[in-house]
């Protein structure tokens, strides 16, 4: 058998359980060790998508799909990966106990990740969402000495264990109408039954647990109270990671399992796309903790993104991917200072940003970068994405979700700004300098250099994104 | 002659069962009995289509095999964190989870 297309699933796997191992073998007090061995395991796995990158074509007679989008798709979830392992080495240090299988639990929902951006068949679409999700929920619950944590670890299993249940009755109802669980099979079946309301019933159910993954309107109520009660590290990784992933799997389903362009499909994403974008906005503008105003600014942005579906174009999936990029790097940088905040002492309170400017002129610049970038103003990378994704949309004649989506950023940067105002403008009760460990400086600067970066030079990405999205748009 | 309809009715009036009870009870462990009610009517529904198709292959009977299986370690997960719970309050109720919303 060939093993060479899923060379960096294997590689990862080894690496989480590599980790576990190694946590047991470790002595006690020496196991802050590793976080850094994590942390260099997957920047060495990045190294190798690059050098090594799999011998492409499926596994297992098309069980998994090894192609340039899954590979792009690869490449962010490790950066999130090493990026977060590298934000978590304070807090690992602050738990008292399983310390090393945090890493490790990092390393199986990275495994998951990249699973869900091969599947190529219901089965395998399950179990890399099951195996996304469940470390995941380990990982927002893990710290046990706080109330918050626990209670939003159950919230995620209780609500992730009923979408997936409905996501598989979906499935079960497709199979009823095609006989088949491999995407190019359901394809083929669906162009005859399109109409049967077996379909018609399974996709809808099918798009609700993934909308419920990517946290779109109506299926976002659980990502306010998860963003806020899980570590930051943690809420980082669920907003960048499982979010791509989610969007992974959803455009290779939309456009080559079920019949995206035909029947009620398109209205079904545009109607997701619209909500998220007008509720994720408005419910952003009266929120006071950083973290919830984070996970409604990623609802919202989760209907931007799901522009590049309602077009479902080369161009809309191009612009899709390009979004996805700077949104990873914005977020991430964002919650590395949150969580470099709060091993400081701080809240995620807006209000305990005040004076930031003043005792931390670094973190508070790299802030307002990727708050920048992700209200969409020039020169951070913000901007271009939006531009792309609104062009597409208005290039095919859709000129009113344009002006829609317009209109909802304009609105968006009214809270971004609000935050902007508190972090330079107002005056801190407590003047004291903030101590960013090196870590989180390195996490900040590559953030804010990415993000500056495509913002002023897009050139490289977008011909990037341009081809992959060539490569498996017909 | 009982035939694939029967099977059908019976795991979509399961899978409503379970739903509801998903959603409307209020103790964490009845929730997750709710799910497991929905996850056995997918079961139903697979095995249902397999027997009464013209598969070669018993396509749907492997995936309810995974299926179950995964069930099992999302339950270990879920009864793991409800305990951390039900220490920290001595009640599984999902109407006292109210520390986070805005």
């Amino acid at each position: 058998m060939d093993f060479s297309a899923i060379r960096l699933e294997l590689v990862a796997a080894l690496i989480a359980l590599g980790l576990l191992v190694f946590g047991l073998l470790t002595p006690r007090g020496k196991r802050e060790v590793i976080g850094y061995i994590a942390a260099a395991a997957f920047l060495g796995l990045l190294a190798l998508s690059f050098l090594a990158p799999g011998g492409g074509g499926s596994f297992q007679g098309g069980l998994y799909l090894d192609d340039p989008l899954s590979l792009f798709f690869k490449r962010l979830f490790i950066t999130a990966a090493f990026l977060v392992s590298l934000m978590s080495l304070r807090f690992a240090k602050s738990l008292e106990e399983s310390r090393s299988e945090f890493f490790s639990l990092l390393g199986f929902s990275l495994v998951g990740m990249m699973m869900l951006a091969s599947a190529n068949d219901f089965v395998s679409l399950y179990i890399g969402l099951e195996l996304m999700s469940l470390p995941l929920v380990i990982l927002t619950a893990y710290d046990r000495t706080s109330g918050k944590s626990t209670e939003a670890g159950t919230k995620y299993i209780l609500l992730s264990a009923i979408s997936s249940a409905v996501l598989l009755f979906g499935l079960s109802l497709l199979f009823g109408a095609t006989g088949s669980f491999s995407y190019s099979d359901t394809l083929k079946a669906l162009g005859s039954v399109a109409d049967d309301p077996l379909v018609v019933i399974g996709s809808i159910m099918v798009v609700a647990g993934f909308a419920f993954k990517i946290s779109a309107v109506p299926f976002h109520m659980w990502s306010p109270d998860i963003y806020e009660g899980a570590p930051a590290p943690v809420a980082a990784f669920l907003a960048v990671g499982s979010k791509a992933a989610g969007f992974a799997a959803l455009i290779r389903l939309l456009l080559f399992a079920l019949p995206a362009s035909s029947g009620d499909f398109p209205l079904l994403i545009l109607s997701l796309s619209v909500l998220s974008m007008v509720v994720g906005n408005l419910i952003a503008l009266p929120q006071t903790n950083m973290k919830r105003l984070l996970a409604y600014s990623s609802i919202a942005h989760a209907g931007y993104i799901l522009l590049g579906l309602v077009a479902a174009s080369t161009a809309g999936v191009a612009a899709m991917l390009y979004y996805l990029v700077l949104y990873l790097f914005a977020n991430v940088g964002i919650f590395a200072a949150l969580s470099a905040f709060g091993e400081a002492g701080g809240s995620s309170e807006i209000s305990s940003l005040k004076g930031m400017w003043k005792r931390s002129p670094f973190m508070a610049a790299s802030l307002l970068v990727c708050l920048l970038s992700l209200a969409g103003i020039p020169p951070a990378a913000g901007f271009i994405g939006k531009f792309y994704l609104l062009a597409e949309v208005a290039r095919q004649g859709k000129l009113w979700l344009a002006a829609l989506a317009l209109v909802m950023s304009v609105v968006s940067i009214s809270y971004y700004i609000s935050v902007i105002r508190v972090i330079v403008m107002e005056k801190a009760e407590d003047e004291s300098r903030i101590r960013v460990s090196l870590a989180n400086k390195a996490i900040l600067a590559v953030s804010v250099l990415v993000t500056l970066g495509m913002g002023v030079f897009p050139a490289p990405i977008t011909e990037w994104t341009r081809a992959i999205a060539g490569s498996i748009v017909r | 002659m009982i035939g694939l309809d029967h099977y059908l009715v019976l795991a979509a009036a399961l899978f409503c069962i379970g739903f509801v009870g998903a959603v409307v009870k209020r103790n964490a462990i009845a929730v997750l009995m709710g799910v497991e009610l929905m996850l056995n009517a997918v079961n139903l529904n697979l095995v249902a289509f397999d027997r009464f198709g013209v598969h070669v292959v018993p396509l749907g009977q492997s995936f309810a095999v995974f299926i179950i299986a995964v069930a099992a370690a999302e339950v270990a997960v879920a009864l793991a964190i409800i305990l951390t719970l039900y220490r920290r309050r001595s009640n599984t109720r999902v109407d006292d989870l109210d520390m986070l919303k805005w």
